[in-house]
């Protein structure tokens, strides 16, 4: 339903998005997963044929974006991330200028239906200018549904709502996405985790993991983090860990803890055991932790190797930044 | 054709709900008020009978000023809200979307021309014999003329803007340029004086249409500059996507 191949796309001398190829299939759910600033939005935006881009090329249903825009944009509901409404009109106005821009037959029943999708049929007359943010969400995604594209493409979908009324946006994407091919974008892992039949993670532009949730995450325990609990001083553990094979990213977890990781495809316990029974220590636990998809996450767009810790903390301070930037944009 | 209708009846309804498109124009229809008034002082005290230029003439200058105002926002505060992308994702050519804001703006634009319908007619009825009709009707299909060039110029200029001040201004500027490009035309001569006199924005209307008189060309330099204006406004859409 979406083939895309070769997509790049240049504003002025930076490349928002280089060189992505992938694909979604009728029924599924597609989920685009990355930090702010990675290309989502802009790759969206040429799906959707707002921009061209500026080389590569995108099929929708099997119509160019460039060459049959038009086509295209028939087939295509999309959410912009800032959910774009006219303040000055009412739900049931606004609903019914897009669809009579479509050309919908019987546009009045076809407003009332997407309006009860969304559960907002009580709110057809109130004007935008008065709905919550949660409720202009859903005023943008019954925008998006009006005339029952084959493919719908939701930017960033739950951003700004509270949870309750998230849980029940996310229901009704799963919901839709049995029949039609939904593509959303998120910088949320858990989002991505429950809705989405097939994760693309994107960092800088660039596709840098494709799979689904679980494979993903199995995928990417092939470089195991292990934990070590060991009895004794365990000032000079970390040093000795370090030197040997396959061992990275030594961290000291509480007293007499110690969390490492192995590069794939290597085993080191044996070696490690070695190290901390000839070193002095009494090794009293070692057992292996999988990572989550949001260390993936980390792991995956984190520009260099810092400590895992002292990352997460980052990123969510970052993340959280970023965020509060986004919605006053 | 059918977009270019539902875009172009939005824009109309909304500035039936938008306090400053009343604004402008009530101020347009009480200025030329004060201004008629006083002409038809003037005239009486010279003995003389006004005819409808004590009308049609502040109306050109007045529109120079109000037009700006009537379509500064027409796609400016689409890039504002970011409803322009809304507008760009839905199958909607770009000149439609251009067409049908300057159908909107200049529908708007001929409702308040028809209100200014009751000057002329207060006229013909304190003027003894009657107004001539030749001038009204010439004089008000060049007006009509006029508002279609500065709404598509309007239109063209709002698309390369997100500040609808930032348009108004712009506008405005381009309309006093077309209004005072004739006035070096003696003082060039040779040198393109013809050319400039041609552009001249007021010179087709004052020496014409005012005076009752329908000539082809000027008919077709406003249909000209209208078609230019909806041009480049769809131009400026389409490069936007470039961007």
């Amino acid at each position: 339903m979406i083939q895309v191949e070769g997509l790049t796309k240049d504003y002025g001398p930076r490349r928002a998005i280089d060189n992505l190829h992938f694909h979604a299939e009728k029924g599924e759910i597609l989920g685009f997963l990355g930090p702010n600033g990675a290309g989502k939005t802009t790759t969206m935006r040429i799906l959707t044929g707002y921009m061209p881009p500026t080389s590569g090329s995108a099929r929708i249903a099997g119509f160019d974006v460039v060459a049959d825009s038009l086509e295209v944009r028939k087939r295509v509901g999309y959410m912009p991330e800032t959910v774009p409404l006219y303040p000055d009109m009412t739900v049931f106005e606004y609903l019914k200028y897009m669809a009579d821009l479509r050309h919908l037959p019987e546009a009045d029943d076809r407003v009332d239906d997407a309006l009860e999708v969304v559960h907002m049929d009580d709110r057809s007359e109130s004007f935008i200018a008065s709905l919550s943010k949660g409720m202009r969400q859903r005023v943008g995604l019954a925008q998006a549904l009006l005339h029952e594209p084959e493919v719908l493409i939701l930017d960033e979908p739950t951003i700004g709502l509270d949870p309750a009324q998230i849980r029940e946006v996310r229901n009704l994407i799963t919901t839709i996405g049995e029949e039609r091919t939904v593509l959303l974008s998120t910088h949320i892992l858990s989002e991505a985790q429950q809705v989405c039949d097939r994760v693309l993670i994107i960092n800088k532009g660039r596709i840098v993991a494709e799979d689904t949730p679980e494979r993903l995450q199995s995928r990417l325990t092939g470089a195991k983090r292990i934990a070590l609990r060991v009895r004794g001083d365990g000032e000079g553990l970390e040093t000795m860990l370090q030197k040997v094979p396959g061992v990275m990213r030594v961290v000291k977890v509480g007293d007499g803890g110690v969390e490492f990781e192995t590069a794939p495809g290597q085993d080191t316990r044996p070696e490690v055991a070695r190290t901390v029974i000839s070193g002095g220590y009494d090794l009293l636990e070692m057992r292996s932790v999988g990572l989550s998809l949001e260390e993936i996450f980390l792991e995956l767009t984190r520009d260099e190797p810092a400590p895992p810790e002292m990352a997460d903390k980052e990123a969510m301070i970052l993340e959280e930044a970023v965020n509060s930037e986004d919605i006053e944009e | 054709m059918r977009n270019i209708w539902v875009i172009a009846r939005r824009e109309y309804k909304l500035y039936f709900a938008t306090p400053a498109a009343y604004l402008v124009a009530f101020m347009l229809l009480l200025i030329l008020g004060v201004i008629f008034y006083a002409n038809i002082i003037n005239a009486q005290l010279q003995q003389v009978a006004p005819g409808v230029e004590v009308v049609l003439g502040p109306m050109v200058t007045l529109l120079l000023f109000a037009t700006p105002a009537i379509t500064m926002h027409l796609i400016a505060e689409e890039q504002r809200m970011g409803t322009i992308e809304l507008l760009l994702t839905a199958p909607v050519r770009d000149y439609e979307l251009v067409i049908g804001k300057w159908l909107g703006g200049f529908l708007f634009l001929l409702t308040i021309l028809a209100v200014t319908w009751v000057y002329p007619i207060i006229l013909n009825l304190i003027v003894d014999p009657g107004i001539d009709q030749g001038p009204l009707v010439s004089g008000y299909f060049g007006v009509v003329l006029i508002c279609s060039a500065l709404v598509a110029i309007g239109v063209a200029v709002s698309t390369l803007f997100s500040n609808q001040i930032a348009a108004f201004f712009a506008t405005l500027g381009v309309f006093l340029l077309l209004w005072l490009i004739g006035l070096p035309s003696q003082a060039l001569g040779a040198f393109g004086g013809d050319l400039v006199g041609y552009l001249d924005f007021s010179e087709h209307f004052f020496s014409t249409f005012y005076r009752g008189v329908i000539d082809l060309s000027d008919i077709v330099y406003y249909l000209s500059i209208t078609g230019l204006g909806l041009f480049l406004g769809s131009l400026f859409v389409e490069t936007r996507r470039w961007r």
